[in-house]
């Protein structure tokens, strides 16, 4: 253990009680004596605050936010470029074969770019940035500043007792906030469906913020097992489990994270890693879909469960990968990767848990209505 | 009186028969149940046989049979309300009676005391 990483919140969570688990090189905790269930429920209902220093953030610069978006779009095939000042917005990058590498969030802070990266992907995400991008713009990691999210409906109140400008940002906005005195750069986004902040905060200010926020009625601290059944619910990609690297974004349904203008017949078509394959992805169609399963019954399908067309013989279709309980719906929800003909919603499959096939719908996503504020 | 395994099981006898559920840390430490499943009653099991499937939110754990016997009953409560598990593990959430083939391997376990000491 004692090789984990800390995030400056460490010493707080033990206090919390938070039960510490290994995750991505970090000590983090998965649940708080409030357990999953309720964690999960608390953020629907009012308002959840997590931990998540352990993700990657990363500054790029450069002479001029022209040479910075059009450096960035040789690496990811969203629209970087036509970003407002403030905003945020969802991006992947691709390798050669337009397989995803990461997924992320990058959000444009005057000339530069504020860039939120999976802790597992880190270090190779900022070797990428750097040898992909140097030396004409620069890439910082961003090592002193912790980040955490507060989500749920209760959020937008709770925040704004502290900086009544965080009311005013709508979903995706991103811009300085004054938590209390505490400079922070805070998005309006989050992983769990909800309305809701990111919120990077300097290590030193961290617990300082985290303390007040904790205080704020209805304001609970979440673990990572409720943040993952969250975003499942909410139908959020974990990479690693529903992308990775052989997975390109149209097989992955995130055909709508790549914008008009770098699709075939946009102004800046192509011109990222693989976009070949992605091109041809969007024209010809794809083998296999990722899509939403619902369990029919009340046992849950993990990641890697089978999935068939018929509930004896029949062939193998797809298999699962994220599984799990949702808590808000009372019923397990699943997400994985079916052939494209057996993509269609309400399409009846079954899935081989513990030998048993067992009856599993393909389901509309998300499970749970997002509950953004527009 | 109770008698405990290495396996966070309890084990207590009933007349002739033996009722079995998971201890109160087992319970703490699976988080919230979600899903039990049952043996069917009349099934045969060995020793570590894999006989109930239990799942919290995260994770599937098996919950294995203490010793070799025969089920009699199962708990089919726990099916449609698996969070009793949480609420009562020691108590209304058994999850089978069994007729033990050997008695005597129920010396091997231990008592109350023994356990939290394994537990520390």
């Amino acid at each position: 253990m004692s090789d984990l990483h800390q995030t400056p919140l460490y010493d707080l969570h033990l206090e919390l009680g938070g039960k510490m688990v290994p995750f991505a090189g970090y000590s983090m905790p998965v649940q708080y004596p409030m357990g999953v269930m309720k964690e999960h429920l608390h953020t629907r209902s009012h308002a959840g605050l997590f931990d998540v220093s352990h993700m990657g953030q990363v500054i790029v610069s450069g002479a001029s936010w022209e040479a910075v978006a059009t450096a960035f779009e040789t690496l990811v095939p969203m629209d970087v470029l036509g970003l407002a000042d403030g905003r945020q917005r969802y991006g992947l990058f691709t390798n050669d074969v337009g397989g995803i590498e990461d997924d992320l969030m990058f959000a444009r802070r005057g000339n530069d770019l504020f860039v939120v990266v999976n802790a597992a992907c880190k270090g190779a995400d900022i070797a990428r940035m750097k040898a992909a991008l140097e030396p004409d713009v620069t890439v910082t990691p961003i090592d002193d500043r912790a980040l955490v999210a507060l989500q749920g409906p209760g959020a937008e109140a709770a925040l704004a007792t502290l900086d009544p400008k965080a009311a005013d940002m709508r979903f995706m906005d991103f811009g300085a906030l004054s938590l209390d005195g505490i400079e922070v750069w805070a998005s309006r986004s989050g992983y769990t469906g909800e309305d809701g902040y990111e919120i990077s905060v300097a290590d030193k200010d961290a617990e300082t913020l985290v303390r007040r926020l904790l205080a704020i009625e209805g304001v609970e601290p979440i673990g990572l097992g409720a943040r993952d059944s969250l975003r499942l619910e909410a139908g959020l990609c974990l990479y690693g489990n529903d992308v990775d690297a052989q997975t390109n974004p149209v097989e992955a349904s995130l055909n709508w994270a790549i914008q008009k203008i770098r699709r075939a017949g946009g102004a800046r078509e192509g011109g990222y890693p693989g976009a070949q394959t992605v091109q041809a992805a969007f024209e010809d169609g794809v083998a296999r879909k990722r899509v939403g399963l619902s369990p029919q019954g009340r046992a849950p399908m993990r990641e890697g469960t089978q999935l068939y067309d018929a509930e004896e013989g029949g062939r193998l279709v797809g298999h699962v990968t994220s599984g799990s309980f949702g808590p808000s719906i009372g019923m397990p929800v699943a997400m994985g990767y079916v052939g494209a003909e057996y993509a269609g919603v309400d399409t009846a499959l079954w899935g081989e848990v513990r030998g048993k096939r067992l009856p599993v719908n393909v389901a509309k996503l998300p499970f749970v209505a997002a509950n953004f504020k527009r | 009186m109770m008698k405990f395994t290495e396996e966070h099981e309890w084990l207590r006898v009933e007349g002739d028969e033996i009722v079995v559920g998971i201890t109160i840390h087992a319970a703490e430490q699976l988080g919230d149940v979600v899903f039990v499943e049952l043996p069917s009653e009349g099934t045969v099991v060995s020793k570590d046989d894999e006989v109930v499937v239990i799942e919290s939110v995260k994770a599937a754990s098996d919950i294995l049979a203490p010793i070799d016997g025969e089920i009699t009953e199962v708990n089919s409560t726990l099916t449609d309300t698996p969070g009793m598990v949480n609420d009562d593990p020691q108590g209304e959430a058994w999850f089978f009676k069994m007729k033990a083939s050997d008695p005597s391997q129920m010396e091997e376990f231990m008592d109350e005391a023994g356990y939290q000491k394994f537990i520390g």
